[in-house]
């Protein structure tokens, strides 16, 4: 029998943050409505807001990250959370004991949130069928599948820049293939209604039946982002060179590489993203990264107020805002 | 020992049988079967057959028993007890046991053990190459004298030279090969059907080239060395069709599908339900439906369980890193009763796919009801609906993705040689 989304409760509220897909479209609202009421808590003399004082929040990273981990954890400090960091590499998991018993002794020591991050996809959803019902699951990143967190960040950048989202064209450019962020962006951007999804890669690295997503492909890069209001680049990790994804670091470049020439047939007022780490000289050039177009940075800071919406309101204090300081 | 199996419809696809028939056992054997009794005829024993179904005891191509090697996942014990329940009275296990089965000491082990406990007669399929390591042939000859009935590397790759010379040798030594369809290197780490779903959820996906390249391996090598093969559990449409084409041809081949490939697809993985991770993967409709139309024109011959039990951390785990498989042989029968019910087989036809036709695949006289062959008969209620639940099942695993489905058909009797070895509660009181 087909398990249900479990990601809803009963009345329809977010109890875990898994995948964004079969989100309602106000929901997506919601969180961006909710991050931006937190984002003047940055530049408070103190940052921080007490929704979430006496919580304890559990970074649970199977594998590597700077960026979201840090960001997650700097969130949850601002919402006044108890943060706890277990480096699992280091862990129990790997002397053998199983991903379910480490859940249950972090329960035991009364967690509210887990944030996970781990390299299957469908990891993420299997803790969060398993835990206590009174912990909250949010994914940080599950193999190829999602990594919704991020892809919110990104409308939320797009949304502060463009406005509507109904007249975009915006092109994601690079790994579709194993691709998590792709994923949740995609699903993100067609519920949000705009006008065009594409993605842009040779076909070694653009999954079979990725049109039944609503995206239109394209494998030549200029064509690819012609006219487009966003251009959002991937980051190719090593791996693929041996998976014969890709012959070279340098072909890719040549073909997909996205430089001031090739910007050009974006629109005028396009904006670059990527969700970094950035490989220089990879995915793009310092001019397209550092240009007056990228706002790779802008989504950094924003990945912190995003962050906080979706633990506050996954905690069941969506309604409160940043307004009780 | 004497037993009246009385006014039950007797389904005998293999003698063309379907008619309301008593049958009289006589020493564990078939005396006859008719209206009247063999000569000095004295039941013992009488079993009242009124609206069920006497047909001959399932023959299943393929169940793991799990031991040796496995049995915390299963044994010899349980597992035979629910060949039993499911109607089933022979059942071929694979060679991918702990050790495997490369010697004949493996094979006695299996078969002198399943013997004592008697709820299901066992056969087994010897490794093609020693310990599945695909280089060194196993002792084909020493492995058939001790009674395995065919060869396989199951879902082990053989490099093309050796899978051609293990044919040859196969040929010589008058033993059918039992192919798994699998190109490793494009299934490689893939956990699904590399489609819509796989796309969706970020599964590393199995494209559906993986198997129909390795058919088109095995048939061109079967042209050249004129080795009998048996394709296992095929999973899609155009596989399916390579066959029939192949068939059509004169190569001397046969082929299964799983119950369950008829009854799931790709869709059913839903938000990674690990029920749902098999190997071949499931599929899309279309393959599903190719798969029910190979059944319906002949060129696949039978249904098998494809019986994995698990303990239950095998599925507790997130998609990826779940391990295959399924808890099957107890929803053999009831699943291929569906098809009848939604028409696209008859009843005689249906169960001909469980007896007869795969026992002919193993080079077996079972899987019908001739007199003076082995008294082995499955009797079911066709009519009775029950709940397949993780009560109900007698096997050591519980891992199915069928649980909670409702099924029509239920076994009440389940004879070996003529001895009870299964029966229903309901009909016990």
């Amino acid at each position: 029998m087909i398990q249900e989304n479990i990601q809803l409760d009963q009345h329809g509220r977010l109890k875990h943050m898994l995948t964004l897909e079969g989100l309602k479209r106000q929901m997506i609202i919601d969180i961006l409505d909710t991050a931006e009421s937190f984002t003047s808590v940055a530049g408070q003399t103190v940052k921080k807001v007490p929704l979430l004082r006496g919580k304890t929040i559990v970074n649970l990273f199977f594998e590597d990250s700077t960026r979201t981990l840090t960001t997650f954890e700097l969130a949850a400090k601002r919402l006044s959370a108890d943060v706890l960091k277990v480096n699992v590499r280091t862990s129990a998991t790997s002397k053998g004991e199983s991903l379910l018993d480490m859940l249950r002794n972090l329960e035991a020591m009364h967690c509210d949130m887990f944030v996970v991050r781990h390299a299957e996809s469908g990891a993420a959803h299997f803790i969060a069928s398993h835990v206590a019902p009174h912990i909250c699951v949010i994914n940080a990143g599950d193999g190829r599948h999602a990594h919704p967190t991020q892809a919110l960040l990104d409308m939320f950048t797009i949304r502060k820049h463009k406005g509507e989202f109904a007249p975009l064209t915006v092109a994601i450019v690079g790994d579709i293939m194993h691709s998590r962020v792709a994923r949740s962006q995609i699903h993100a951007l067609t519920t949000l209604g705009v006008n065009e999804v594409r993605v842009v890669a040779p076909k070694s690295l653009i999954p079979t039946a990725v049109n039944t997503l609503g995206v239109h492909v394209y494998h030549d890069l200029e064509e690819g982002i012609r006219d487009a209001d966003v251009v959002i680049m991937l980051r190719l990790q090593n791996e693929r060179m041996q998976g014969a994804s890709l012959p070279s670091e340098h072909e890719y470049f040549q073909r997909y590489g996205l430089i001031p020439e090739k910007m050009a047939a974006a629109k005028p007022d396009a904006i670059v993203m990527h969700p970094g780490p950035i490989n220089r000289g990879v995915e793009m050039s310092s001019e397209v990264a550092d240009g007056p177009q990228s706002v790779i940075l802008e989504q950094v800071s924003n990945g912190i107020a995003v962050r906080m919406a979706v633990m506050s309101m996954v905690l069941g204090h969506s309604s409160q805002g940043a307004t009780s300081q | 020992m004497t037993l009246l199996i009385k006014n039950g419809r007797v389904v005998d696809p293999a003698n063309e049988i379907d008619a309301i028939q008593d049958v009289y056992v006589v020493d564990g054997k078939i005396a006859a079967m008719g209206s009247s009794p063999p000569a000095g005829f004295n039941a013992r024993q009488v079993i009242d057959a009124t609206g069920q179904v006497v047909c001959p005891g399932i023959v299943d191509l393929c169940a793991r028993l799990r031991e040796p090697g496995y049995e915390h996942k299963g044994n010899i014990k349980t597992e035979t007890s629910a060949a039993a329940r499911a109607g089933v009275t022979t059942l071929c296990c694979p060679p991918d046991t702990n050790p495997v089965i490369d010697t004949p000491a493996v094979i006695e082990h299996i078969q002198q053990h399943a013997q004592a406990i008697g709820k299901a007669k066992v056969v087994v399929l010897g490794a093609l190459t020693q310990g599945l390591q695909s280089q060194q042939l196993s002792e084909m000859h020493a492995l058939k004298n001790a009674g395995c009935v065919g060869v396989s590397n199951v879902s082990q790759a053989v490099n093309t030279n050796i899978m051609r010379r293990a044919m040859e040798y196969a040929a010589s030594a008058n033993l059918t090969i039992f192919i798994d369809a699998n190109d490793a290197a494009l299934s490689a780490d893939g956990c699904a059907h590399e489609g819509i779903v796989s796309v969706r959820l970020g599964l590393p996906g199995i494209p559906e080239t993986a198997e129909t390249i390795a058919v088109a391996r095995e048939l061109q090598l079967i042209q050249l060395t004129g080795a009998r093969c048996h394709f296992y559990h095929l999973s899609s449409a155009r596989a399916v069709q390579m066959v029939a084409r192949a068939q059509y041809d004169g190569l001397p081949i046969t082929a299964n599908v799983t119950a369950h490939h008829l009854f799931l697809t790709e869709m059913d993985i839903g938000y990674f339900n690990s029920q749902c991770n098999v190997r071949p993967p499931l599929r899309t409709q279309r393959d599903m439906e190719g798969l029910r139309n190979g059944l319906r024109q002949g060129s696949i011959s039978a249904i098998c369980s494809d019986h994995q039990p698990h303990d239950i951390d095998a599925k507790l785990a997130p998609f990826p890193s779940s391990e295959p498989g399924i808890s099957a042989i107890e929803s053999l029968l009831p699943l291929t009763l569906r098809l009848v019910d939604s028409g696209y087989l008859t009843l005689s036809d249906a169960i001909a796919t469980l007896t007869h036709k795969p026992a002919t695949i193993l080079g077996l006289e079972t899987g019908r009801l001739d007199s003076g062959r082995a008294a082995d008969i499955c009797i079911f209620d066709p009519d009775e609906y029950w709940e397949y639940s993780e009560q109900q099942i007698v096997s050591f695993g519980k891992n199915s993705p069928f649980i909670g489905w409702e099924f029509k058909g239920v076994v009440t009797h389940t004879l070996l040689d003529g001895k009870l070895v299964y029966q229903s509660k309901q009909t016990a009181n």
